[in-house]
C-alpha cells in the first residue's frame, strides 16, 4: 500500500501564537500584575529578557461537571501482604493513595513563560507618552500625500493608464464604434463579389470609416488622473537626550541609578517611534557629547555647572534636529549639584529654549543607597527645578535612591493620563 | 539467528529512504503474519515544537482558534523547558490516511519501534474496532477540522471574537455531556455534516423575508392544554446529550452559536471512542510493535545493539509501578493492556487447567491473531476487562480491590484480593473502572417549565454518595444558563429519588444569547 512521508519540520512554526495571544489578551490583568510583581525586583536587562510568571487562575479556568466524595471502589496493583477484610487506616502508610484528592486541584495557579517582547509590552501598555510641552507644535506636524481616488484633471505624470483605458472602451463599445476587423472582413469581401454589391460594400465601408475617425480611439473626456490629497503625517522619529552630571559627586551607584532610567525610557520609545536617536552629553563645569562608553564609564572630573549641559543640548537641537521634524525628550540626571551662580543661567536656558521645543523633559535626583528619599534634604538645582515648576514649567522631577524605585518611578511618570493627574513629587 | 536479509539501518541516523524501508518492512510482516487490515499511511516529521502544538490542540493536525488551547500550550511549554515532561514519542491521528506524527529527535530504532506501534498497531484498531467504525469517520474528520476552523474564524469576523469566544467556552464547559452514548442514531458522516451546515445557510439566506416578523401570531396556545408527556416528547426530553438538547431547543440561540456547539458536540463525539478504549489500543498497538520488532530483529534486519535499545524503551513503555511507588498513577494503559494482550497469547497457545475453566471458547484454539484481531475488533476496555482478565494475570499483578466508604471510621476496606474467592469480584470492579457510563456522571434534562419562567431542568442521579464539586458545577451550570438565557436548576437525587442538593443558576445580563 501507498505510503507517504511528509515533512513537516520546515512549516513554518508558531502556529500556536494566535492561540496563545488570545489566552495573554484575555489573561491580560492577571499577566500585567504578575509583570509588575516580578519587575520589582529584577535588574532591567533581565525584566527585557522575559521570563517565567505565575498567575492565579481566576476566569482562565475551564469547568467540568466532576464529582467527589462517596463511596470509592478501587483496584490497585502490588498487593504484599493484605488479605481480604483487612482494615487499612485513612491516609496512613500504605493506602495513601486511597485518600488521594480529586483531579483537577492543584491547579489554581499557572506558570508560564512570557518571551521578551510580550514582557515589555505587557509592562509598557499602560504607559502613555506625554505631550506637556509641546502642544503648539504638535499642529505643526509634517503632511503626506495620501491616495484619494481619480480626477479629470491634473499632472502628465499622474496620469491613471489603467483607468482611462478602461472608460475609453467603455466609450467605443456604447458608441459602437466599428472594429478594425469588421472592416477588414469588408474590404476582403470586395475583393470577389460582383459589381452591386462592390458599390454597396464600398459605401458600407466608407460610412464605417468616417464613423472610426469621428470616434476617436481615446477621448480627452476618457483620461483619469490619480489624485491626492494631502494628510498630516505623524512625526514619527524621536531623538532622545542624556543629561548627566560626571563631576566627582556622583558615585557609581548614582549612575547605574541613571542608566537604567534612560534604558527604560529608551526601550518606551521605541515602542512608540519608528525610529529614535540618543545624544549622550554630560557636564562636569563644561558639557560635551560623547558615546554611550565613555557617558556612563569614561572618568571625569571637575565642578558643576548645569547650564553648560543645557547649553550644548540647545546647539544641538539647533544644528541637528529640527522641533518640527524630531519630538524632543530629554532626562537629566544629577545628584543636585549646582554652583550657586549658575541658577539664573539654567531658569533662562530651561524656559526659553529647552522646554518649548521639548516634548518632555525629565529630571531624576539620584541619591546614595540605603537613605530614606523623603529625608534627602532638597539640593540646589531641585529648589531651582520646584521653583521653575511652580512658575508653570512643565518639568517632571523625581527623586530615586534605590535600583528597586526606578520601575515605580518610571510607570508613575508616564502613567496614562486620566487615570491619575501627575502631581509634582 | 538467521542473519538472512540486510539491515534496516545502522546507528543511529536515519533519512527518508530509511523510513520507507522501516514502514515496508513493518508492513510485510504486518500484513503477512498478523493480517492486520490498516488505513493507507502518512508518516509526518515534526519537531518538538510541532509536537508541543499538537498536544496543546488535542493532537489534532488543524483546530479551531480558542484561548484554551494558548493557555495549554503555554503549560506544557513550561514544563518541556523544565525538562519535568518528556514529549511522547509519536500521535497517530485516527483519520484516513492514518497520519502518524514522528519527532525528528527519535533515533532510527525509536522510528522503528513508532511506526509499528501508530501507523500499525493503532491504526489497524482504529480502522477495525467497532466504537471507532460506530462513532467516528475517518474519511471525514480532517475536512470536516478545516471546515470548524474556518467556519468559527468567519464567526469571529461577523459577529465579534468575544460573542464565539463566550459561546464556545460554554459549549467546551458541556463538552463531555455533548455526546450520543447509544447507537441508534445515524453514523456521523462529517463530510455531509459540512456541506449540511452550508446548504442551511444558503437556505436561511435565500428563505429570509423580513414580512414575516411583522405578520401577527395570534393568541398563543394555552400550554396547560399540553400534557406533560406530550411536552416531554416535543421537547426530546429526557436528554443526556446537553449540547445536542441546546443546539435544538435553546429558545435565544442565534442560528451560528447552534452550528457552533454543533461542531464542538461533533468533535467530543469523535474522541468519545478513545476515552472507552485507552487500554485496548494501547495494549494492541504495544502488542503489535513488540511482535514486529522481535520477527525484525529474528530476520537479522534490526541490530542486536539497536534490539536493546528497543527493549530498553519498551520496558519503560510498560512499566507499572506498585500502589505504594512514589511513581504510581494508576493504571499504566500500555502496561496493562499488553499484559492482558500476552496473557490471550498464552492462554490460546499454551493454557493451564485454570485457563480452560475460565476460558474454554478460546484455550488452546492455537490461532493467536484471530482470537486477538476478533477481541480487538468487537471489545471496548470495560468488555475487554470483564471478559478477559484471567486470574493468572491477576495474581501476577497482584491486584486487589479497595472499598473506601466515609461512613467507616475505622478505614478502607480490603474487599478482595488475588485469591480465590477474589477473582472475579477484583475483575469486575476493575472494569468497572473503565466503564464511561459509570466514570462521568449521569446528567439529562429533565423538563423545561414551559407554563412558568421557562427553568430548564436538570438531573443528577448520585451514584454511590458522589455529589458534583459545588464550584465547578456553579460554573458550569452558569455557562449552560447563558446559552439556555434563563434559569437553570440541578437537582442531584440518590436512588431512592431523595433529593440531596439542588443548584440553581440565573443567566448572566451580557449573556452568550442575543
Amino acid at each position: 500500500m501507498a505510503m507517504h512521508i511528509v515533512d513537516r519540520r520546515l512549516n513554518p512554526g508558531g502556529k500556536s501564537l494566535e492561540n496563545r495571544q488570545r489566552f495573554l489578551r484575555r489573561a491580560k490583568a492577571l499577566v500585567q500584575g504578575a509583570v509588575k510583581q516580578s519587575s520589582q525586583d529584577r535588574d532591567i536587562k533581565d525584566v527585557l529578557e522575559g521570563g517565567e510568571v505565575s498567575i492565579p487562575l481566576d476566569g482562565m479556568n475551564e469547568p467540568r461537571f466532576r464529582r467527589e466524595g462517596g463511596t470509592r471502589d478501587m483496584v490497585l496493583p502490588g498487593n504484599k501482604k493484605f488479605v481480604e477484610g483487612d482494615m487499612l487506616p485513612r491516609s496512613g502508610q500504605g493506602s495513601g493513595k486511597s485518600s488521594g484528592s480529586g483531579e483537577g486541584d492543584g491547579e489554581d495557579s499557572f506558570r508560564f513563560v512570557l518571551s521578551r517582547d510580550e514582557f515589555v509590552d505587557m509592562f509598557l501598555d499602560d504607559l502613555e507618552l506625554p505631550d506637556l510641552a509641546k502642544r503648539k507644535l504638535a499642529e505643526a506636524e509634517s503632511e503626506g500625500l495620501r491616495r484619494a481616488g481619480y480626477t479629470t484633471s491634473g499632472s502628465p505624470a499622474n496620469i491613471s493608464i489603467n483607468r482611462t483605458v478602461r472608460l475609453a472602451l467603455a466609450r467605443r463599445v456604447a458608441l459602437r464604434r466599428p472594429r478594425a476587423d469588421a472592416i477588414a472582413q469588408l474590404e476582403a469581401e470586395i475583393a470577389d463579389c460582383d459589381e452591386a454589391r462592390r458599390i454597396e460594400l464600398t459605401a458600407e465601408i466608407d460610412a464605417l470609416k468616417a464613423k472610426l475617425r469621428r470616434i476617436p480611439f481615446i477621448d480627452p473626456i476618457d483620461i483619469r488622473y490619480r489624485r491626492f490629497e494631502t494628510m498630516p503625517k505623524p512625526v514619527a522619529q524621536a531623538v532622545m537626550f542624556c543629561l548627566m552630571d560626571v563631576s566627582g559627586s556622583m558615585s557609581e551607584h548614582m549612575k547605574d541609578l541613571a542608566k537604567r532610567f534612560y534604558m527604560l525610557l529608551y526601550v518606551f520609545l521605541t515602542r512608540r517611534y519608528r525610529h529614535v536617536e540618543i545624544v549622550f552629553i554630560r557636564h562636569t563645569d563644561r558639557a560635551e557629547e560623547v558615546d554611550e562608553q565613555t557617558f556612563f564609564h569614561g572618568p571625569a572630573s571637575g565642578g558643576t555647572l548645569v547650564s553648560s549641559a543645557l547649553m550644548a543640548m540647545h546647539e544641538i537641537v539647533a544644528s541637528r534636529y529640527r522641533p518640527a521634524d524630531w519630538n524632543i525628550y530629554a532626562a537629566q540626571a544629577s545628584d543636585g549639584d549646582n554652583s550657586g551662580s549658575d541658577g539664573a543661567a539654567v531658569s533662562q536656558l530651561l524656559t526659553e529654549m529647552i522646554l518649548p521645543v521639548s516634548q518632555f523633559f525629565a529630571y531624576l535626583e539620584v541619591g546614595e543607597a540605603g537613605g530614606n528619599t523623603f529625608d534627602m534634604s532638597d539640593s540646589s538645582l531641585w529648589t531651582l527645578y520646584q521653583r521653575l515648576r511652580a512658575e508653570g514649567a512643565p518639568l517632571s522631577m523625581r527623586k530615586v535612591r534605590e535600583r528597586s524605585e526606578i520601575f515605580p518611578v518610571f510607570h508613575d511618570l508616564f502613567q496614562r493620563r486620566g487615570k491619575q493627574e501627575k502631581v509634582a513629587s | 539467528m538467521t542473519a538472512t536479509a540486510a539491515r534496516l539501518f545502522e546507528g543511529a541516523d536515519w533519512d527518508f529512504s530509511t523510513l520507507q524501508r522501516i514502514h515496508d518492512a513493518c508492513e510485510e510482516i504486518a500484513r503477512s503474519e498478523l493480517r492486520l487490515d490498516t488505513y493507507p499511511n502518512q508518516i509526518e516529521v515534526i519537531t518538538a515544537e510541532q509536537m508541543l502544538d499538537a498536544y496543546s490542540s488535542v493532537g489534532m493536525p488543524l483546530f479551531y482558534k480558542h484561548w484554551s488551547f494558548g493557555k495549554h500550550f503555554a503549560h506544557q511549554e513550561t514544563f518541556y523547558r523544565k525538562g519535568l515532561i518528556g514529549l511522547a514519542y509519536e500521535i497517530v491521528i485516527n483519520s484516513s490516511p492514518c497520519i502518524s506524527y514522528l519527532m525528528e529527535e527519535n533515533t532510527a530504532t525509536m522510528q522503528t519501534l513508532v511506526i509499528a506501534h501508530a501507523a500499525f498497531g493503532h491504526n489497524h484498531f482504529f480502522k477495525n474496532n467497532y466504537l471507532f467504525r460506530q462513532w467516528t469517520d475517518a474519511e471525514g474528520i480532517l475536512d470536516y477540522l478545516d471546515f470548524a476552523k474556518s467556519y468559527v474564524a468567519q464567526c469571529e469576523e461577523r459577529h465579534g471574537r468575544q460573542a464565539v469566544e463566550q459561546t464556545l467556552d460554554a459549549a467546551h464547559a458541556l463538552m463531555s455531556h455533548g455526546i450520543d452514548r447509544y447507537p441508534g442514531k445515524k453514523k456521523l458522516d462529517l463530510r455531509t455534516e459540512e456541506k449540511r451546515a452550508g446548504e442551511r445557510r444558503a437556505h436561511e439566506a435565500s428563505a429570509f423575508n423580513d414580512l414575516w416578523r411583522t405578520v401577527p401570531t395570534g393568541p398563543a396556545k394555552s400550554t396547560e392544554t399540553l400534557n406533560i408527556e406530550r411536552r416531554r416528547k416535543l421537547l426530546g426530553v429526557p436528554q443526556e446529550n446537553l449540547l445536542y438538547f441546546l443546539e435544538k431547543t435553546a429558545p435565544r440561540l442565534q442560528p451560528w452559536q447552534r452550528e457552533l456547539l454543533r461542531i464542538v458536540r461533533h468533535i467530543a463525539q469523535y474522541f468519545y471512542p478513545q476515552s472507552q478504549t485507552k487500554v485496548m489500543n494501547e495494549g494492541t498497538a504495544t502488542y503489535v510493535h513488540y511482535r514486529i520488532m522481535n520477527r525484525l530483529h529474528e530476520q537479522g534486519r534490526i541490530s542486536d545493539g539497536n534490539f536493546l535499545e528497543f527493549l530498553q524503551s519498551h520496558t519503560n513503555v510498560v512499566f507499572q509501578p506498585d500502589f505504594d511507588d512514589p511513581r504510581f498513577s494508576g493504571f499504566n494503559p500500555y502496561a496493562l493492556g499488553f499484559a492482558m494482550m500476552q496473557d490471550i497469547e498464552r492462554i490460546v497457545t499454551n493454557p493451564e487447567d485454570e485457563d480452560r475453566e475460565w476460558f474454554p471458547d478460546i484455550a488452546g484454539t492455537g490461532d493467536v491473531m484471530a482470537v486477538l484481531r476478533n477481541t480487538w475488533a468487537n471489545y471496548r476496555d470495560e468488555s475487554f476487562i470483564s471478559q478477559f482478565l484471567s486470574p493468572r494475570l491477576i495474581r501476577k499483578l497482584r491486584m486487589f480491590h479497595l472499598h473506601d466508604d466515609p461512613e467507616e471510621s475505622a478505614g478502607i476496606r480490603v474487599d478482595a484480593i488475588h485469591d480465590e474467592r477474589g477473582y472475579r469480584r477484583v475483575r469486575r470492579e476493575l472494569a468497572r473502572q473503565y466503564d464511561v457510563g459509570y466514570i462521568d456522571p449521569n446528567i439529562e434534562v429533565v423538563d423545561v417549565d414551559l407554563a412558568g419562567d421557562r427553568r430548564l431542568m436538570l438531573r443528577h442521579a448520585v451514584v454511590k454518595g458522589a455529589q458534583l464539586n459545588e464550584v465547578d458545577a456553579k460554573r458550569v451550570l452558569q455557562h449552560l444558563a447563558d446559552l439556555w438565557s434563563y434559569d437553570v436548576s440541578l437537582v442531584e437525587v440518590d436512588a431512592t429519588d431523595t433529593v440531596l442538593k439542588e443548584h440553581v443558576v440565573s443567566p448572566r445580563r451580557h449573556a452568550v444569547a442575543a
